[in-house]
């Protein structure tokens, strides 16, 4: 397989943005990404465009060639073709396309993600969100997505004795980071102590602990080795992009504490990497829910099973700490834009490893990673990103 | 000079607490009372209705004017909960104060701004000299479905304002709306209960068009939020007029004598009327007045207002706003149900 390297990246301002529509949107992030790449429109080769529910929420499919449409670039007549893997659809569309150049079909794909929730009411977006579990065995029951992570959740302090003070920690911590990112819909921090104090949703998970949806958009434009070298910017390279599955419904599962897709998509992506868990200095995962984060770290093999949630209270998981995770405030500071969050980790993973990331750069970050997930983990998408010849 | 020549309030009598409401949905740990800052609402008895709370209202505002029904040429009554949706609130209204039928009438619907944009209505008819004084209402008996976020405000109550150029109490110098298309909030055709578009109501909506208007009246007026004794926000709970305020400018002390919503609840189109008959109710000679509606739709009214020598000897007699708002009766909320004709009976079975 041909090396991919991560040329462009765009992304809009994520939030509540209610004069925006999905079409400015995508075609900002990818007008973006484009320019930051410095090539032309008409040198991108194939398209794919991520979006969990415009379908259901807008009405709208066939948003690969919206967006090419959009962009002026429908009399290039490449193939453009819309990715769906619930809310990990942003990384399967960065898969995808890493797959087309990876595999020399193309030169240069671009992968974009968009999502837009705040147009409809609020039990729309509640079911478009259930839609990532399973909608005949969990979602008809009732059992929403924070029901089941709330099941997780217990079932975590159960075996391992996480705390209320140790999720709230996450919160805490995202915030933090979410302060600096100027891109981020809750760009402000909040106090560990007021997570507790927030309203319940589902026992033990608070309003503070959940990711809320918001708008936005972002995309990558990725080149082969060849296009990379003729190219100005600084040189940042997916070294390895790794899938995993699992049941679609929770109880069919062994274990509630375990993510069984992310661990095996992890080592996976290590493997094809060449590098160890230790070796990833920034991550930028699913923390859709504060236990999500606690899970996925664990799955991720950045922390044995049980310390993610003790870490985190150390401040392993920010600066000066073990791994810097969710730089960008993750999934719960910078918002949850359904098929946009995959490629919105990808642009954070990017900008850290050009060293261009700003209040939030992480000392002399050369190896990253991204992590999304579709809801409680049915499917799990890592890439594992690496700096080539220092930063811009 | 056009302005305020007589005014009149009703509020029904009953209250619902929020925790009681929230207590039968379970959703004490929320505490919404706390975060709405309102602690009850005003509810309508089995006998009242828009058109009754509007008859009292306009009845009160009549029996302490110099100027007689005979002298009515305009009825606009602003409601989101007239009680036909075809045939007129007014007209009731009309007949009810004995006004000749020599004059012109209507409903009003703007969500929680009919009744501003009333008397903007009013102020024209009488500043044109096409009728002599007018009455403007704003009353609503508003719908909450039950459970929902709207239920712990959505109560009941009127003011009405007979306008005229003559022995006017309170002077209206200025007013200007600000206006656009913004579906915060609306009840379609033959819905019972209205949908709200969630956080969409604060920002773009209330506070978007309350701030604006209110800026604009400033500028219009050439007066700062100082210039002012009082000031009169639309109040959808307790907490969206005190923010709206502060970020204008405003001192709380200023909003304290318009500011019902944590004791009435939200009145809909009543709301920053009763808001403004309390503030008359106490007023002085010369007392400035800010104030500003909104109706969710969206648009704000702002008006710029004087009390005059006249107020001195006007009947400010009872009873008050505050008189209103102490004669209440505390009910549960099976009883509530009952009166808001929320349960279903069997008479309608076959």
């Amino acid at each position: 397989m041909r090396p991919v390297y991560a040329v462009g990246i765009g992304i809009t301002k994520f939030g509540e943005l209610w004069e925006r529509s999905l079409r400015e949107l995508i075609t900002e992030a990818g007008l973006a990404a484009v320019a930051d790449a410095g090539i032309a429109g008409e040198d991108i080769e194939s398209m794919y465009v991520a979006s969990q529910s415009a379908g259901r929420l807008l009405g709208q499919e066939q948003l690969g060639v919206l967006a090419l449409d959009e962009a002026g670039l429908a009399d290039t007549h490449i193939p453009a073709t819309r990715v769906e893997a619930g809310d990990a659809s942003g990384a399967a569309a960065l898969r995808t396309a890493y797959l087309s150049v990876a595999s020399g079909a193309h030169a240069i794909s671009v992968a974009g993600g968009v999502e837009k929730m705040t147009d409809v009411l609020e039990d729309e977006v509640a079911t478009a969100f259930t839609s990532n579990s399973d909608m005949e065995w969990e979602g008809f029951f009732g059992a929403t997505l924070p029901a089941l992570f709330a099941m997780m959740a217990r079932a975590h302090g159960s075996e391992f004795g996480t705390t209320r003070e140790q999720l709230s920690a996450v919160t805490a911590k995202n915030h933090g980071h979410g302060a600096r990112n100027p891109g981020a819909a809750y760009r402000f921090p909040i106090a560990a102590a007021k997570v507790a104090q927030s309203p319940i949703v589902a026992d033990p998970l608070r309003v503070l602990d959940c990711a809320a949806a918001v708008d936005g958009a972002a995309a990558v434009v990725l080149a082969n080795d060849e296009v990379a070298a003729r190219l100005d910017g600084p040189k940042v390279r997916i070294a390895s992009t790794a899938q995993g599955s699992d049941t679609l419904a929770l109880h069919e599962r062994e274990s509630l504490t375990r993510l069984e897709s992310t661990t095996i998509a992890a080592s996976a992506a290590f493997e094809r990497a060449g590098i160890s868990a230790d070796e990833v200095q920034v991550a930028e995962v699913h923390d859709v829910f504060t236990i999500a984060e606690i899970l996925a770290l664990e799955a991720l093999t950045l922390f044995k099973p049980g310390e993610a949630a003790g870490a985190t209270e150390k401040g392993l998981t920010t600066y000066e700490g073990k791994v810097v995770v969710n730089p960008s405030g993750g999934l719960k500071a910078r918002g949850h834009a359904l098929g946009a969050t995959g490629l919105a980790q990808a642009c954070e993973i990017v900008e850290q490893l050009r060293n261009a990331a700003g209040d939030r750069q992480v000392d002399n970050a050369a190896t990253g990673l991204t992590h999304a997930m579709a809801g409680t983990g049915g499917t799990s998408i890592v890439h594992v990103f690496r700096a080539e010849g220092g930063g811009r | 000079m056009v302005g305020i020549v007589s005014y009149g309030a009703r509020i029904p009598r009953y209250r619902i607490t929020t925790d009681e409401i929230a207590r039968v949905w379970g959703k004490q740990e929320l505490a919404m009372g706390r975060s709405l800052n309102v602690a009850e609402k005003s509810v309508p008895g089995p006998d009242e209705d828009t058109t009754t709370l509007s008859v009292e209202a306009a009845r009160q505002a009549i029996a302490r004017s110099p100027h007689a029904a005979d002298t009515i040429g305009a009825i606009y009554v602003g409601s989101e909960s007239h009680v036909y949706a075809v045939k007129p609130t007014a007209t009731i209204v009309a007949a009810a104060l004995g006004a000749p039928p020599f004059l012109t009438a209507a409903d009003f619907e703007f969500a929680c701004k009919a009744g501003t944009a009333a008397i903007q209505a009013c102020m024209g008819m009488v500043g044109s000299g096409l009728v002599r004084t007018g009455i403007a209402i704003g009353a609503d008996t508003s719908q909450g479905a039950p459970g929902d976020a709207l239920e712990y405000s959505a109560s009941a109550g009127a003011a009405a304002f007979q306008i005229g150029t003559d022995n006017v109490i309170a002077e209206i110098g200025h007013t200007i709306s600000f206006t656009t298309d913004t579906p915060d909030f609306w009840r379609r055709e033959g819905e019972r209960y209205p949908t709200h578009a969630a956080r969409f109501t604060g920002e773009p909506a209330y506070y978007r068009h309350t701030l604006s208007c209110g800026a604009a009246l400033l500028e219009k007026a050439g007066t700062q939020p100082a210039d002012y004794d009082f000031a009169v926000f639309h109040q959808p709970n307790g907490k969206f007029p005190t923010r709206a305020a502060s970020k204008l400018g405003f001192e709380p002390k200023q909003c304290e004598t318009g500011l019902l919503a944590p004791r009435i609840g939200n009145t809909y189109s009543g709301a920053v009327l009763l808001g403004l008959c309390a503030v008359l109710d106490i007023a002085r000679p010369g007392a400035r007045i800010f104030v500003t509606g909104y109706g969710s739709g969206a648009g704000s009214d702002a008006f710029d207002i004087t009390v005059t020598e006249q107020i001195s000897t006007y009947q400010r007699s009872a009873p008050t706003v505050e008189d209103l708002i102490d004669d209440r009766v505390v009910i549960d909320y099976a009883t509530y149900a009952k009166y808001r004709g929320k349960i279903v009976t069997a008479e309608v079975a076959p």
